[in-house]
């Protein structure tokens, strides 16, 4: 337990480290994947394409070969960047395709009598998404915008394999210093993050209960 | 679905508007693409003889030997993480407390860790307890652990899914609780959940290549090894490689789950839909 309290301060800065990721990537991905989810709704079908090409390729590759192409092959091209603009990089391209899934989801279970009615009663396409669909869209789906961001939380453990100094790198860093106290530091370092998580998750879960019933 | 109900079907103007937007789409994306290109071409991300690397049997086999290294620690780790999350779910709906409450908290202790932390503590965590443990059981026994509690609650749903009629039923005919779960509702709940657990196996499939941080010669470790012997300029065209081969493993399995997905909705009503966010992580 001494082990823990005497690096509190190392624990801190990783739990920062972590924090900004996780901020940083959110924003980038949610933006990115509102787009992309936009893409694929529109009824143009080039974007339609591309926007699917896009999800399908990045949901069955490995978080850890988007960072080697960030990491290793970015350089390659010239492209030469601090550790964490890298790991932001890549936790928010892979995270956009999930994104963007759950927002698409979200519009899809609109009932189709609500953009029907909102047809019928002479709404264009813009109107109807922007009065009807999106406003109910938006309430289902932030729940499952809430999980996809615990799992971004948990995924940018990775970026520690990769140069940045966050939390599990940190607690890996104490493990390795710390050999009698393995144990500790790992709770701590697990603490940390289900700090972050649990609070997430159960505020998911919640709200989708209450908008269950609202529905 | 509703995708098609957001607008009418376009007349001759939408039709043409549809049509100038398409282009302009297109045209937006073959620059980004052009760009891309434009500058792995300035960089000789292009030269035959880089990408001949791959045509090398030694390269080849190396890399074979990592898919098949790959795919040994996602099966296995799938199939312990079924036994568990087996228990798990049984354990969780279970009306004594004292089964029901730790399984809840192992469930919301696993998926609330990142998987990388848990594989870290089992391989460094262990010998530190004076137990020595191969780098293939230390990725394994991490996949199980955060697995298990994922696949628990995919298995729970798909028994929750079931109507309450069938539950009555069993009672009424004079099934006690086990029998009912045993004879009823997991024959069915399994059919639910098809789709589902191989889109998890996917996750999984992913997942194994965590493997490379803890040095366990997998897919993406021994693409690595060669890049750092052959040096820098390859890495363009071995991660590509490597990249390709996860997408065609795991394409074919999702178009496998969703084939499943459609059948047993077609044959049996619902099935447990996997969580965008469970895909992710």
């Amino acid at each position: 337990m001494d082990a823990v309290l005497d690096n509190l301060d190392t624990f801190r800065q990783g739990f920062v480290a972590t924090l900004a990721l996780t901020v940083v990537s959110t924003v980038l991905a949610l933006s990115l994947g509102t787009l992309l989810a936009a893409m694929r709704v529109s009824p143009v079908t080039t974007l339609r394409a591309a926007g699917a090409t896009y999800v399908e390729v990045v949901r069955n590759t490995p978080l850890t070969v988007v960072f080697f192409f960030a990491v290793f092959v970015l350089p390659q091209v010239d492209i030469r960047l601090s550790f964490f603009t890298f790991a932001v990089i890549a936790v928010s391209v892979y995270h956009a395709a999930f994104f963007c899934e759950a927002v698409r989801s979200g519009i899809n279970s609109v009932g189709v009598g609500q953009a029907e009615a909102a047809r019928s009663i002479g709404l264009t396409f813009t109107q109807s998404l922007r009065l009807i669909v999106l406003p109910q869209a938006f309430r289902t789906v932030i729940p499952p915008l809430i999980n996809v961001v615990i799992a971004l939380t948990k995924n940018t453990s990775i970026a520690a394999a990769f140069g940045v100094v966050e939390l599990t790198a940190v607690t890996t860093r104490l493990a390795n210093a710390n050999s009698d106290a393995v144990l500790a530091i790992f709770l701590g370092g697990a603490a940390c993050y289900l700090a972050l998580t649990l609070p997430s998750g159960w505020l998911a879960g919640r709200l989708e209960r209450r908008l269950a019933v609202a529905r | 679905m509703s995708e098609a109900v957001l607008y009418d079907a376009a007349g001759p103007r939408g039709r043409r508007r549809i049509l100038i937007g398409s282009i302009a789409g297109g045209l937006l994306v073959v620059l980004a693409v052009g760009a891309a290109v434009a500058r792995l071409a300035a960089n000789g991300g292009f030269e035959a003889e880089r990408w001949r690397v791959l045509t090398q049997s030694d390269l080849q086999r190396l890399l074979g030997r990592g898919l098949v290294a790959t795919l040994r620690a996602a099966l296995v780790a799938m199939v312990l993480a079924m036994a568990v999350g087996g228990l798990l779910a049984v354990a969780r709906l279970s009306r004594r407390r004292w089964l029901s409450m730790p399984a809840g908290a192992w469930v919301e202790l696993f998926r609330g860790l990142p998987l990388l932390l848990l594989i870290l503590f089992i391989f460094l965590g262990l010998p530190a307890a004076g137990i020595t443990v191969s780098t293939f059981w230390a990725l394994v026994a991490g996949l199980t652990l955060y697995n298990s509690a994922v696949l628990g609650e995919i298995f729970r749903a798909g028994i929750l899914s079931l109507s309450k009629g069938q539950t009555e039923a069993a009672y009424s005919i004079g099934l006690r609780r086990g029998q009912t779960l045993r004879l009823i509702l997991i024959p069915q709940a399994v059919r639910r959940m098809l789709p589902a657990l191989i889109s998890q196996l996917v996750t999984l499939l992913k997942d194994t290549s965590l493997g490379f941080v803890i040095a366990y010669a997998e897919l993406l470790r021994n693409g690595r090894n060669a890049v750092e012997f052959l040096g820098g300029p390859y890495s363009i065209p071995i991660y590509t490689a490597i990249a390709v081969i996860y997408i065609a493993v795991n394409a074919s399995l999702s178009f496998l789950a969703r084939w499943l997905d459609r059948r047993t909705q077609r044959r049996y009503g619902r099935t447990v839909q996997p969580s965008v966010a469970d895909e992710a992580a």
